[in-house]
């Protein structure tokens, strides 16, 4: 499969002030962003990926120098299932992240210091408004889909709902339409884990020329355990000790407690992720539920959505079942809306929509290859 | 689609749905019929799968599709009452753990119903267990005894049978050959020499 090459990102600039959830205003700020193929004459080939909790706008291709490909590189390319010989594809880093958009890590405009934990408690919504500066800055009159797995599925919800008339098509996968006690439970600890290590300074660890690296490697390893199966934990590592034998002491003795520790260092140190953005992509997914502003009818929520919808969910993810997939379904059925919805047999958990799986890709695929038939009227302009 | 690719089940059918009615298919296959009646009759709806390969090819013919296991999920998780003018079920009412309960949910759902099966009364069937003395196996129903997905195989009778007692209404019927042809004799002795039929019914 060929790749969609080297790529780097860009920035747009926002002066238009954004009037936040929370309450409070940014006046102006970045969205850091990639895009993929070319935007035909129609501009009606654009789609938008949405990502995930740790996520960024590095979705495919490869920065230069780097050895690994964008986080959706599998799904992402020339002749792949998001086909950028056909799409102009589109990524951007959300408000609050460290990879470029404004956020924790950013210098405030206003005092010239570091935001830290003065950044405005980012929302689902706050972040597709931001996106729709990005749309019309591109020059997209509507996206022909929004995709994403998990938060980045919520937020093609967000999309769905708050601009009806700006997606066409919505791809939801292993999502939810809110968290349930258990997610805001394990997102609860995770912060915990970040907030209470030492290093955190009340958020000020940058001018405090430190991380927590332990609260954040801790709270990736939580993570971790609720992105894999039971069944696929079992398999992977099952009670594997790494050197053979027990020694009865606290080192690391079972091969997951190795992977875990592998996991959570490599997030902590060499990913460089900010703390504070971990803390606010948690908050937005707890506070994320679109329902409540229609007196907790998902129905309702959906009912002014005008967008086809292609909802995705795996067997085996216990974060976001398929029950949770479910619900988005019903609610959409009970609007008429139109719906297709497929269950992926996978052993792999949460993680599934991010890996290859021939079902899931040809479910996917074949989706596409719909809307590029009847939506697209031209092909992309390279094929000219 | 061509019209020749079609199956002529499929025409029946559709002579039989009116125009931008809101349609079901319960095991709706590849989506062929629900693709048919969208062009043909305006229909719209959903169809409903359990074979991943198959929803895939309903994806592909362009209609609504939800993968799901009618003997595991109950269609009452997904439909209130009266959501169609129509829910269609062609050859899987034989498949299904208890076809008399789901009659009486796609009549609930549904305003009417349109139903397809395989006759098991049929001569062909009746000769090979009467002479041969085991189950039948044939063109209309290939698998072993043992390896088959047809649990409960009912004749044209039985079916109607099922209908009275569950004040059920039979609106038409069109008994066929395996061919998908009628003949005289076929409707004076349908369910000797009918092998498929296909009931339009409603609540009484």
């Amino acid at each position: 499969m060929k790749s969609v090459g080297i790529v780097s990102s860009q920035t747009l600039h926002v002066s238009t002030p954004l009037n936040m959830v929370c309450g409070s205003v940014l006046s102006e700020y970045d969205i850091a962003y990639e895009t993929y193929g070319s935007l035909n004459a129609e501009k009606s080939n654009a789609i938008l990926i949405c990502h995930a909790l740790s996520g960024h706008q590095h979705v495919a291709g490869f920065h230069e120098g780097d050895k690994n490909p964008g986080w959706w590189d599998d799904y992402i390319g020339p002749g792949k299932v998001i086909d950028t010989d056909q799409f102009f594809v589109v990524c951007s880093n959300n408000l609050g992240g460290c990879h470029g958009s404004s956020g924790p890590a950013s210098t405030n405009p206003a005092t010239g210091r570091v935001y830290g934990p003065d950044f405005p408690i980012v929302t689902c919504k706050d972040w597709v408004n931001s996106q729709n500066e990005l749309r019309q800055h591109l020059g997209i009159d509507a996206w022909s889909a929004v995709i994403g797995g998990s938060m980045g599925g919520m937020q093609v919800m967000q999309w769905a709902i708050d601009f009806p008339d700006k997606i066409k098509h919505a791809i939801v996968i292993a999502s939810a339409p809110k968290l349930s006690a258990q997610n805001i439970a394990f997102n609860e600890v995770a912060r915990r884990a970040i907030m209470t290590d030492p290093e955190f300074h009340d958020g000020r660890f940058i001018e405090a020329g430190t991380t927590p690296k332990r609260g954040l490697a801790l709270a990736r390893m939580l993570g971790h355990l609720t992105y894999l199966s039971d069944d696929l934990m079992g398999t992977k590592f099952g009670r594997e000790l790494r050197e053979g034998k027990l020694n009865y002491n606290f080192e690391v003795e079972f091969q997951v407690e190795s992977y875990l520790r592998y996991q959570g260092e490599k997030f902590a140190t060499k990913q460089n992720f900010d703390a504070n953005t971990y803390l606010l992509m948690t908050k937005a997914l707890d506070y994320f539920d679109p329902a409540s502003e229609y007196g907790d009818d998902l129905t309702k929520a959906l009912s002014h959505t005008t967008a086809k919808f292609l909802v995705i969910a795996f067997t085996t993810d216990w974060r976001f079942s398929p029950e949770r997939s479910h619900e988005i379904v019903k609610a959409l059925l009970d609007n008429d809306a139109d719906v297709s919805y497929a269950e992926i047999e996978s052993r792999h958990g949460h993680d599934a929509f991010l890996l290859p799986n021939e079902h899931y890709e040809e479910v996917f695929r074949t989706y596409l290859t719909q809307i590029a038939q009847k939506d697209l009227t031209a092909k992309g302009e390279q094929d000219v | 689609m061509s019209e020749t690719t079609l199956s002529p089940e499929f025409k029946l059918i559709s002579k039989w749905i009116r125009d931008e009615s809101r349609v079901l298919d319960l095991g709706c296959g590849d989506g062929q019929l629900l693709s048919y009646l969208k062009t043909t009759r305006n229909t719209t709806g959903y169809g409903m799968e359990i074979d991943p390969k198959k929803n895939i090819q309903a994806i592909a013919a362009g209609i609504n599709v939800i993968q799901s296991n009618l003997n595991s999920h109950d269609i009452y998780d997904y439909f209130d009452e009266d959501s169609f003018d129509y829910v269609i079920m062609t050859q899987a009412l034989q498949v299904v753990r208890r076809p008399d309960i789901l009659l009486d949910q796609m009549l609930t759902i549904g305003k009417e119903s349109i139903i397809t099966f395989p006759n098991f009364g049929h001569w062909r069937n009746r000769a090979q267990l009467l002479l041969d003395g085991r189950m039948p196996q044939n063109d209309a129903l290939p698998d072993t005894w043992y390896d088959t997905a047809n649990i409960h195989l009912c004749t044209f009778k039985d079916f109607e049978d099922l209908c009275a007692e569950k004040h059920i209404q039979v609106v038409d019927r069109a008994v066929v050959n395996r061919y998908h042809e009628s003949s005289i004799l076929m409707k004076l002795i349908p369910n000797l020499l009918g092998e498929v039929a296909i009931y339009r019914v409603k609540r009484k």
